[in-house]
């Protein structure tokens, strides 16, 4: 694999900007109705993106869920091709047959996302069994959140990582969760992180709106992995700043609770970071404005493009 | 030509495709069951100790990461040993394999093959016995082949190992013991969608797939004696189906019979009575029997296993009755 050339800081910012306003447009989109379908949003975990993406090369392997607009973008996906896919458009990364909970885009290493809570975490052992055997110097990474942690696919995946001593890295993104019920409604466990003790995966926990933090601890598992010591679990702590899903009101959350969590925003935080640091206050504006305009423009082309035409309704089913 | 066991062009199609292809791995290791034939399958695994894997008892797991290694690239061959434990994968099998191709809108592929033993072999009672063929039918994605011959078991290994669709190989422990003429080039296959005259007959059309064909053959003897020339048609593969075959055969006979192990309900033989009745209804003379498992789980005492069972005897009657009804 040729090692990528690590992101700058201003590099990271300008990813969670580019996540942070797409999502923001797709939210736009869905409530003027040019958007259907169900819609979950990144919005407020850009950190656990960006900071894992941050330490993969483009041929490491990933493997996203029902939300993982942000994971796509982190891992490089084209902004038009995405919003096209999301749109329903002939033009998207699907041709309009997967939308927002199945991308795929294997050319920027974005394997495939699925709709099935924990479905995608063997697919990433797999993955990652194949590198084994080629003798790749490759990663392969499963996202997935809180409420993927009580499943069967899960635990039975942690096992076989571990027995197997697969080049995978397990991103639990804890944003305490379940649709509509906190964690603690699903599992007495408290930290989802312990989970992967009891197969003796290393794991860790970190915070996830500081994005240099899941960064590092992503980079030493990827390094582990990559130095033939298998598999690792990094649960991130994180918060999604909007409902499940667009449309849902989410009064199952206090307001103190949302108040918190804007404050530590990891968009706004890590900005702040960088401006305490000595970058100029302008040049963080800009970044903020190039991401919004990016995004603007890719939703202007995306929309103007052709929706998905019926006659290939039935392509695609096999090869 | 040569003379072999069904077990054994079992396993010489698989050893092949792992001395051919690097790609090709094995998960899982009870392709042929618990029957004696098992130490052959054994010493194909003692052959290739680096692509053959013995995953833990956690089939949507293992598939799962079968699947994930096609997506990546491998071609890798997953057995689950008895079909009902294949309702443990499922969620992997029809909503994962059969759906990645389409969602991507054809980026990414599954190229591998999910290999389960189905039917009533004596004994398994409802967890099991199943054939849970219907139910993989009816997921778009999938290609399902069904063999019932030595010859037929080789050829079909080497299109589904070469093939970049996943395939659902539907496996009966009853065949194993059977034996046929294989071919003696081991590259020989046979085409998806291309189904098999069995046995030639211009009186009735009978429909068999997997270990059925056996049974709808010797009922063919039997009528054969009573002067009554059945037209055996194995598809080999559900999915693809080869309609024409079938239908040119009614077009023959105007007489069909469908006989299938899954139960009756939404079941192979209603879906081919379907498609026939549908298409060629003109040139049928008398309405289609089908000849199925009952609408009960199976049960485990052996009479009762017989008498939910398409057996022998029943595709016999079936087919005096479907000959007797009407005027041909
Ligand atoms: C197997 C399965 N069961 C139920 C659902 C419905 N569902 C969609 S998202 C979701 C909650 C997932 O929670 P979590 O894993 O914490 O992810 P988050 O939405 O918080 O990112 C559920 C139950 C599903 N998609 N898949
Ligand atoms: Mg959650």
């Amino acid at each position: 694999m040729t090692r990528t050339r690590p992101l700058t800081d201003l590099e990271i910012l300008a990813r969670m900007w580019l996540i942070r306003a797409f999502e923001e447009k797709v939210s736009e989109l869905y409530a003027a109705g040019k958007v259907a379908g169900l819609i979950h949003l990144g919005i407020g975990q850009e950190g656990s993106a960006v900071g894992t993406c941050a330490a993969l090369g483009r041929s490491d392997y990933v493997f996203g869920t029902h939300r993982s607009h942000a994971h796509a973008i982190a891992k490089g996906a084209d902004l038009r091709r995405l919003m096209a896919e999301i749109a329903g458009r002939s033009t998207g990364y699907c041709k309009g047959k997967g939308g927002s909970m199945h991308i795929s885009a294997p050319e920027v290493g974005f394997v495939t996302a699925t709709g099935v809570v924990a479905g995608n975490i063997p697919l990433a052992l797999g993955a990652a069994l194949t590198s084994v055997t080629r003798n790749e110097d490759r990663v392969s990474v499963a996202f997935f959140g809180d409420g993927a942690g009580q499943s069967g696919p899960f635990h039975e995946s942690l096992n076989m990582a571990a027995l197997w001593k697969l080049p995978v890295v397990l991103v639990c993104e804890n944003n305490g969760y379940v649709e509509f019920s906190p964690l603690s409604a699903h599992t007495v466990v408290e930290r989802l992180a312990d989970y992967a003790s009891v197969y003796s995966i290393p794991a860790v926990t970190v915070d996830g709106g500081d994005v240099l933090a899941v960064r590092d601890a992503v980079t030493e598992a990827v390094d582990r992995a990559r130095g033939g010591g298998g598999p690792s679990f990094v649960e991130v702590l994180t918060h999604r700043l909007r409902g499940h899903y667009e449309g849902d009101p989410a009064r199952y959350r206090t307001l103190s609770e949302r108040e918190e969590w804007k404050r530590k925003d990891p968009v706004a935080r890590f900005a702040r970071h960088l401006a305490e640091s000595g970058v100029p206050p302008e040049s963080l504006d800009d970044v903020e404005a190039a991401a919004r305009t990016r995004v603007a423009v890719a939703a202007e082309q995306a929309l103007a493009d052709p929706p998905a035409d019926p006659a290939g309704v039935t392509g695609d089913v096999y090869v | 030509m040569r003379e072999m066991l069904y077990a054994e062009a079992l396993v010489e199609s698989l050893r092949h495709q792992m001395a051919t292809d690097e790609r090709v791995h094995l998960m899982g290791l009870y392709f042929l069951g618990l029957t004696k034939h098992r130490a052959i399958m054994a010493r194909l695994h003692a052959d290739y100790p680096g692509r053959v894997y013995h995953p833990p008892i956690a089939e949507v797991g293992y598939v799962g990461v079968a699947i994930g290694a096609a997506l990546a690239g491998l071609r890798p061959i997953v057995d689950m040993a008895t079909a009902s434990f294949m309702f443990q994968a499922f969620p992997q099998i029809v909503n994962e394999a059969a759906n990645i191709h389409y969602m991507s809108g054809g980026a990414t592929k599954v190229p591998m093959v999910f290999h389960f033993n189905h039917g009533i072999r004596g004994g398994g009672a409802a967890q099991h016995s199943h054939s849970p063929q219907a139910m993989l039918w009816n997921t778009p994605g999938l290609e399902i082949m069904a063999p019932s011959t030595p010859r037929d078991v080789m050829g079909l290994v080497n299109t589904a190992a070469a093939s970049d669709n996943p395939t659902a190989w539907v496996d009966h422990v009853r065949l194993f013991d059977t034996s046929g003429p294989v071919p003696d080039d081991k590259d020989f296959s046979i085409p998806f969608g291309v189904a098999d005259v069995k046995r030639q007959g211009g009186d009735v059309t009978v429909f068999a797939s997997s270990w059925m064909v056996v049974r709808a053959l010797e009922a063919a003897e039997t009528l054969s004696a009573e002067g009554i020339q059945a037209e055996v048609i194995d598809p080999r593969t559900l999915s693809p189906l080869d309609e024409e075959t079938i239908l040119e055969s009614v077009a023959k006979t105007g007489r069909l019979v469908v006989v299938d192990e899954c139960h009756r309900r939404c079941g192979v033989a209603a879906e081919i009575t379907a498609v026939v009745t549908e298409r060629a209804f003109g040139d049928l003379v008398a309405a289609p029997i089908r000849v199925t498992t009952a609408d009960v789980p199976i049960p485990f005492s052996p009479p009762l296993e017989q008498h939910v069972e398409p057996t022998t005897d029943k595709i016999v009657a079936a087919v005096r009755a479907v000959t007797d009804s009407a005027a041909g």
